[in-house]
């Protein structure tokens, strides 16, 4: 155990002398990682940076405030359809067209988390079902907009004059948002609006007692949610360079949710690691044609009955074992 | 007309009632959205087609086979997944039916391809039975007399048999029903069991119209939730109403204003009962203790 001395100690990100070596070395093998790897892996890589993004948004919610939300996939459709209709229609640049995803898609969460402030559980699970399944159709059906079921096609993204067209850009471009997205959720989590998220999870009564704004945070917790899941459709959008209203389904939504839970449930860690597990797993299953979503669904209902709390909560015992060896 | 498009419609919400009423049974007793449940009348459909089309085994027997398969499912369901959970939190056990959900869903096509395939009934779409002015195909007529059939057949057991009262004491309160001494293991398994059932006959009912393939169940359970969610998600009575009501109203959008509103009105509905009223038409309103 650590103790701390000073509450500045606390909120500290990296605590002490080995984190920092061993984050810095983190950055190391990203920055190298182009060099080893190319092609499909490094898209793999590439795709992975993107789903931590989401992941970590949707764990802010749900892991972080207790709020499930069945209609991820319907903020990611909103991010990725916004950037790329920015830049089609009205020629933004990508940085911006990038913020505004996120935006819209934020203020798309505040929307569906005003309802969510009257409900609990499994209406709240409901609500936000038919708000992701409601995008779909209205995607498919706003034609002149989004271009129907046929879908349309996000140009190469560029920031002044660096255009992103090979699969390392991509790459540097996913993993440098990945960076300052995780950082900015850790932070978050630390300050006091992270504490309220936390406060609403354990006891909404007990939270509005000791003075936290229900309304403010619950509202905030979706926003900041759909801004994370707003920035990630809009990078994957990108990135494949074809988006449809089908690619926004409710098993999009199911597939991210899995993530959190296997990688563990209000863990900044647990929404990485379980992210590049589950965008990995089809990769090394793919001789099986029906394999992966057997093993998806197994491992979500072992995950849950032998260990709740993730591949983190693993993690965590595996480091206590070893600092407490040899007793 | 409008009694043609309140007919037709109010057959499809009986299909939408049973799958409902599926839900409400398993979310009164445990406390669970079972995300499994449109998955496992998929699995038992195509159970009563393979009996069927590979076995020959007469249309009656089939379907008898495959319902007592479909309780078996729902009672395995409880026991091997439910069970063993020795903390269960409403999203952990959401996902554990969303796993089997998927479980379910990669075996079916596993075993018979997603392909779309002809489910061989005995009832037909074609054929029809005119009452007057009104027509109604011989599959919608059974639909509507099987599952009036089923829900009467529900009614009585819920309200004079000791175990339909043994589940109702238990969604009521579980530990004054153990207390009084109902097993509440094997009530459970059995509840699901049913619940399990009236999917099972919901598909075999909805398979000649809409044919069989894995995802075949996906639509009408996403019906069903808005059903039950119109009705109230604790209210028997309310999965009923509520599914006949979603069946009605989405044929007279489809009919009277536009039929590409028409797979809308459920997620309209949805939104707007969740935002004035979430408890539903007949449900009561939930309350939390400190």
């Amino acid at each position: 155990m650590t103790l701390h001395t000073e509450y500045y100690n606390e909120l500290r990100l990296l605590k002490s002398t080995p984190a920092k070596v061993w984050f810095g070395l983190l950055l190391l093998v990203l920055l190298v990682i182009p060099t080893a790897l190319e092609g499909y892996l490094l898209n793999l890589l590439t795709l992975a940076a993107i789903h931590v993004i989401i992941a970590i948004g949707l764990n802010l919610l749900t892991g972080y405030t207790g709020q499930i939300s069945l209609g991820h996939a319907g903020f990611i459709g909103i991010g990725a359809y916004t950037s790329a209709l920015l830049m089609l229609k009205l020629h933004l640049p990508f940085a911006l067209a990038l913020l505004a995803a996120g935006g819209v898609a934020g203020v798309f969460g505040f929307l569906v988390g005003l309802p969510a402030l009257r409900l609990t559980g499994p209406y709240l699970a409901i609500a936000t079902l038919g708000f992701g399944i409601a995008v779909g159709q209205i995607l498919v059906k706003w034609e002149s907009l989004s271009g129907g079921s046929l879908g349309i096609h996000p140009p190469k993204p560029s920031i002044g004059p660096l255009v992103f067209t090979s699969e390392t850009h991509f790459y540097f471009l996913s993993i440098s948002t990945m960076l300052l997205m995780t950082i900015g959720a850790a932070n978050l989590i630390k300050s006091k609006i992270g504490r309220a998220f936390v406060a609403i999870r354990e006891s909404e009564v007990a939270a509005l007692a000791m003075g936290v704004n229900l309304t403010l945070y619950k509202t905030l917790a979706f926003a900041v949610s759909a801004f994370y899941a707003g920035i990630g459709g809009s990078l994957m959008g990108h990135l494949i360079g074809y988006i449809s209203p089908d690619a926004f389904n409710l098993l999009v939504s199911i597939y991210f949710l899995s993530m959190i839970v296997i990688g563990g449930l209000a863990s900044i860690l647990g929404s990485i690691l379980g992210s590049i597990l589950l965008t990995a797993l089809p990769y090394f299953l793919s001789g099986i044609k029906n394999l992966p979503m057997v093993i998806y669904g197994a491992s979500l209902i072992l995950i849950i009955i032998f260990e709740p709390y993730g591949l983190t909560g693993h993690w965590m015992k595996l480091r206590l074992y070893w600092r407490m060896w040899p007793f | 007309m409008l009694t043609q498009l309140i007919v037709s419609g109010l057959a499809t919400g009986c299909l939408y009632a049973l799958v409902a009423l599926g839900l409400v049974i398993v979310y009164k007793a445990s406390n669970v959205l079972n995300f499994a449940q449109g998955d496992m009348a998929m699995v038992s459909t195509f159970v009563t087609f393979t009996l069927l089309e590979t076995l020959h085994i007469p249309f009656f027997w089939a379907v008898l086979l495959a319902i007592v398969g479909a309780f078996l499912l729902g009672a395995l369901f409880e026991i091997c997944l439910l069970r063993p959970v020795k903390h269960p939190t409403p999203l952990g056990l959401i996902i554990i039916t969303v796993g089997a959900q998927q479980i379910l869903y990669g075996v079916a096509g596993w075993i018979w391809g997603y392909d779309t395939k002809a489910f061989p009934s005995l009832l037909s779409d074609l054929k029809i039975y005119r009452f007057g002015a009104l027509v109604i195909s011989e599959v919608n007529l059974w639909i509507l007399i099987a599952s009036v059939l089923l829900m009467l057949a529900l009614l009585l057991f819920f309200r004079y048999t000791r175990l339909g009262i043994a589940i109702r004491a238990m969604s009521q309160n579980l530990i004054t029903a153990k207390l009084m001494g109902v097993s509440a293991h094997w009530t459970l398994s059995l509840t699901w069991g049913i619940a399990s059932v009236l999917g099972a006959v919901a598909g075999i009912l909805i398979a000649p119209i809409t044919f069989l393939d894995p995802n075949m169940m996906l639509n009408p359970l996403l019906k069903a939730f808005a059903a039950a969610t119109l009705g109230g998600m604790n209210s028997f009575a309310g999965a009923v109403v509520g599914g006949g009501s979603l069946g009605i109203l989405e044929n007279l959008v489809g009919g009277y204003l536009t039929p590409e509103l028409k797979e809308s009105v459920a997620f309209l509905i949805i939104i707007l009962v969740l935002c004035v009223r979430p408890s539903g038409l007949l449900g009561r309103h939930y309350k939390h203790r400190v």
